[in-house]
């Protein structure tokens, strides 16, 4: 199974993306974890721009969406929300609504912030916007609060409680992804 | 169409399809201050041996924005993918004039649970190309969340915009088969 793996945070030490790296490492055999980096390619929507073909770095996240199994989010929270960056490369590939390749393709969203709460909310509403856009979404719940103390200097995600909720989250993905497979 | 002639009462033996050009199905659900309703058109209904059976194609769903469809069709209602069909097999029909109760079950997003639709029959009667028509007007109220359709949004108000009881209606004109 391909998962792409997508942090709603572009910053280099960014802790949503260290904790999509323990997920890698955390990864059973079978399941190959990509992180995408193209999230601060993708231009400001803009109904204007929004032809056929749209922006090649659109139409490059549409095709990667499309083609992997799942599709893996960790989030922080920018005033009580989604990140505008991550927001809008969704609006861009839920357009047109009726065949954008975020439809039926079984996503999870967990969370990361330097608070205490660990972008709940953030994360709340990124699943409220990934099943306005037909996703399916997962039952996935992971905060991780205070998320400085959660890693090393390197990034490297040193609480073993988190990995075992990394390793959770993945298996609630794999079997929203592959219902048949998960009940034999 | 001219019915020419009523001919009997009572839900009829031998088999019986849907004239789906004069038959309909579809679903009315608040929405605000309003009823958000629409319609199933892809359908099959058999009336056999006192045995009611429909089945509608979900994926055929019409409202009147299509990107209400598409969200329709996703995983926070009918999950049409995965579960395409919405079924109803009847387990007992009884008439009394021309109401009539029909007690079965519904099978929505691969979930089943006990229905009991009521409405009116009307005929069977002879139209004027000779064949025998039954008509059934029949409605259930059915909970969404019981058949795991859980979405909502708050207005303003804190109150949710859309409505738990969904009213389905089949208005179902039957043709008996020739033998």
């Amino acid at each position: 199974m391909r998962v792409l793996a997508i942090s709603g945070s572009l910053r280099n030490a960014s802790y949503n993306t260290a904790l999509l790296r323990a997920l890698q490492e955390e990864a059973p055999e079978g399941v190959e974890i990509e992180i995408w980096g193209g999230l601060k390619s993708i231009p400001a929507y803009d109904t204007d721009d929004d032809t056929v073909p749209g922006p090649d770095t659109v139409e490059a996240f549409r095709e990667l969406v499309r083609e992997v199994d799942a599709v893996f989010f960790s989030t922080p929270e920018y005033n009580s929300s989604v990140p505008g960056a991550l927001k809008n490369a969704l609006d861009w590939a839920s357009r047109p609504l009726a065949t954008n390749s975020f439809r039926n393709k079984p996503v999870a969203v967990i969370g990361a912030s330097a608070g205490a709460f660990g972008a709940v909310w953030a994360a709340a509403e990124l699943r409220k916007v990934l099943g306005a856009m037909g996703a399916r979404v997962a039952d996935v719940e992971l905060a991780v609060g205070q998320a400085h103390e959660k890693f090393d200097e390197g990034g490297a995600l040193v609480v073993d409680e988190i990995r075992t909720g990394l390793r959770e989250a993945l298996d609630v993905l794999v079997a929203t992804a592959e219902p048949a497979a998960a009940a034999a | 169409m001219s019915i020419t002639e009523q001919t009997q009462q009572g839900i009829p033996t031998g088999t019986w399809k849907a004239d789906t050009v004069h038959s309909r199905v579809a679903f009315e659900v608040p929405y605000a201050v309003a009823t958000f309703t629409g319609e199933v058109p892809d359908f099959e209904a058999t009336l056999q041996d006192g045995v009611l059976t429909g089945v509608a194609n979900i994926n055929s769903i019409k409202v009147k924005e299509e990107n209400l469809e598409t969200h329709l069709l996703s995983p926070e209602f009918f999950d049409a993918e995965r579960h395409p069909e919405v079924r109803f097999v009847s387990k007992s029909i009884s008439r009394n004039g021309n109401d009539v109760e029909i007690d079965g079950e519904i099978t929505m997003k691969g979930i089943t649970k006990p229905a009991k639709l009521t409405g009116t029959a009307t005929g069977p009667a002879i139209d004027h190309f000779g064949a025998h028509r039954l008509g059934l007007q029949l409605q259930t109220t059915v909970d969404r969340n019981e058949f795991d359709m859980k979405w909502n949004m708050p207005l303003p108000n804190g109150e949710p915009a859309l409505g738990n009881e969904v009213t389905l209606k089949a208005e179902l004109t039957l043709v008996e088969q020739e033998g």
